[in-house]
């Protein structure tokens, strides 16, 4: 194999993961920024739609490098998709792959999977829950949590900071909860 | 000082540079941010099915990223703080601490649903609308107005 087709396979998790804390003392190191993503979020609205709301009014320039790398994050995903690209399916596990087949899943050929999220899915009931509901529990909660995967459990427990370690483990909390109870009826409308 | 008075419930992303930046400076940004994205595609971490597999215990490989992510975190911000490493601009390193509020607990079960729904936190979000996804666009507009809402609807959460 040369090192274009070896790149070309999914990465496994000893290489993603350690390139990911990486990320930590990169962002420390090249301009002391603590890594964090969701607060792309809040710059958003305080630089579009601040409405007179307190929480909005700060100098969201100065944190603009913040939207620079989630900007460099979706360029990042064109290129991975685009010039690195594995060919073949996402491998699943077999009782994911079976259990998602139930509720007529069965196409595993992109990251995303098409049959729950496309332009024609938004205007089901299921479509519209989880591309809309989701993305705004998503925004809502990292808010209100104060971080997401990346400001909590990555740089946060970094720093072993122990509000941190609480958020992180009400993430896992809220998704097992979701994702083994109230998702397959979800799944089934 | 409005960065002063929302570091009580939201220390996150406020800038601990006091050197201003100009905005050719920002690009380093950009390229850190295209190699975590190149990452997340590659190691599929983007994927909706790696984080139900990760929910449904059905495979190591989310538990693995997250956890050696993690290690290399801490122990660099360890080397960090014991050997006092400054900023390439000589500035001291400053990490904001976390302080704890309701929020973690309410906020992050929220979260939890979100993310188990739609397979993203918020970085990958980006990263799909890259790869093509372009219907996650929406899920993306969804969430800076669940953002904007939590802004507006604050003062009557408890924290």
């Amino acid at each position: 194999m040369n090192l274009l087709e070896i790149i070309q396979e999914p990465w496994p998790w000893y290489i993603a993961g350690p390139l990911i804390g990486l990320t930590v003392p990169i962002l420390l190191i090249i301009g002391n920024k603590s890594f964090g993503i969701s607060s792309s979020l809040r710059h958003i609205c305080a630089a579009c739609i601040p409405s007179n709301i307190s929480f909005f009014k700060y100098d969201w320039k100065k944190e603009s490098w913040n939207l620079f790398f989630v900007f460099g994050i979706f360029l990042g995903g064109v290129i991975g998709a685009y010039f690195l690209s594995n060919p073949n399916n996402v491998q699943i596990t077999p009782e994911l792959s079976e259990q998602l087949a139930s509720y007529g899943i069965t196409d595993h050929s992109g990251l995303v999977p098409a049959q729950l999220f496309s332009w024609e899915s938004l205007l089901t009931l299921r479509g519209f829950i989880m591309i809309v509901v989701g993305g705004f529990l998503v925004g809502f909660g990292t808010r209100y949590a104060g971080g997401c995967t990346s400001g909590h459990a990555i740089m946060g427990l970094s720093n072993l900071q122990w509000p941190s370690l609480i958020a992180t483990i009400c993430f896992m909390i809220g998704g097992f909860v979701m994702s083994l109870l109230i998702l397959p009826y979800i799944l089934s409308l | 000082m409005n960065n002063l008075e929302n570091k009580n419930t939201d220390s996150e992303g406020i800038n601990a540079s006091h050197k201003k930046e100009t905005g050719f400076a920002n690009l380093k940004y950009l390229i850190v941010g295209i190699f975590f994205g190149i990452v997340f595609v590659k190691a599929e971490i983007i994927s909706w099915f790696r984080i139900q597999e990760m929910f449904h215990l059905q495979s190591f490989f989310m538990y693995g990223v997250i956890g050696s992510a993690v290690a290399v975190g801490v122990i660099s911000v360890f080397i960090i703080k014991k050997f006092n490493i400054k900023t390439l601009q000589g500035e001291k390193i400053e990490i904001q601490p976390k302080t704890f509020s309701k929020g973690q607990i309410y906020g992050g079960l929220l979260f939890g649903f979100g993310w188990a729904i739609t397979g993203a936190c918020p970085g990958p979000l980006f990263a799909q609308i890259g790869t093509g996804a372009t219907v996650i666009i929406v899920t993306l507009l969804s969430a800076i107005a669940g953002t904007w809402f939590y802004g507006w609807i604050k003062d009557k959460l408890p924290h």
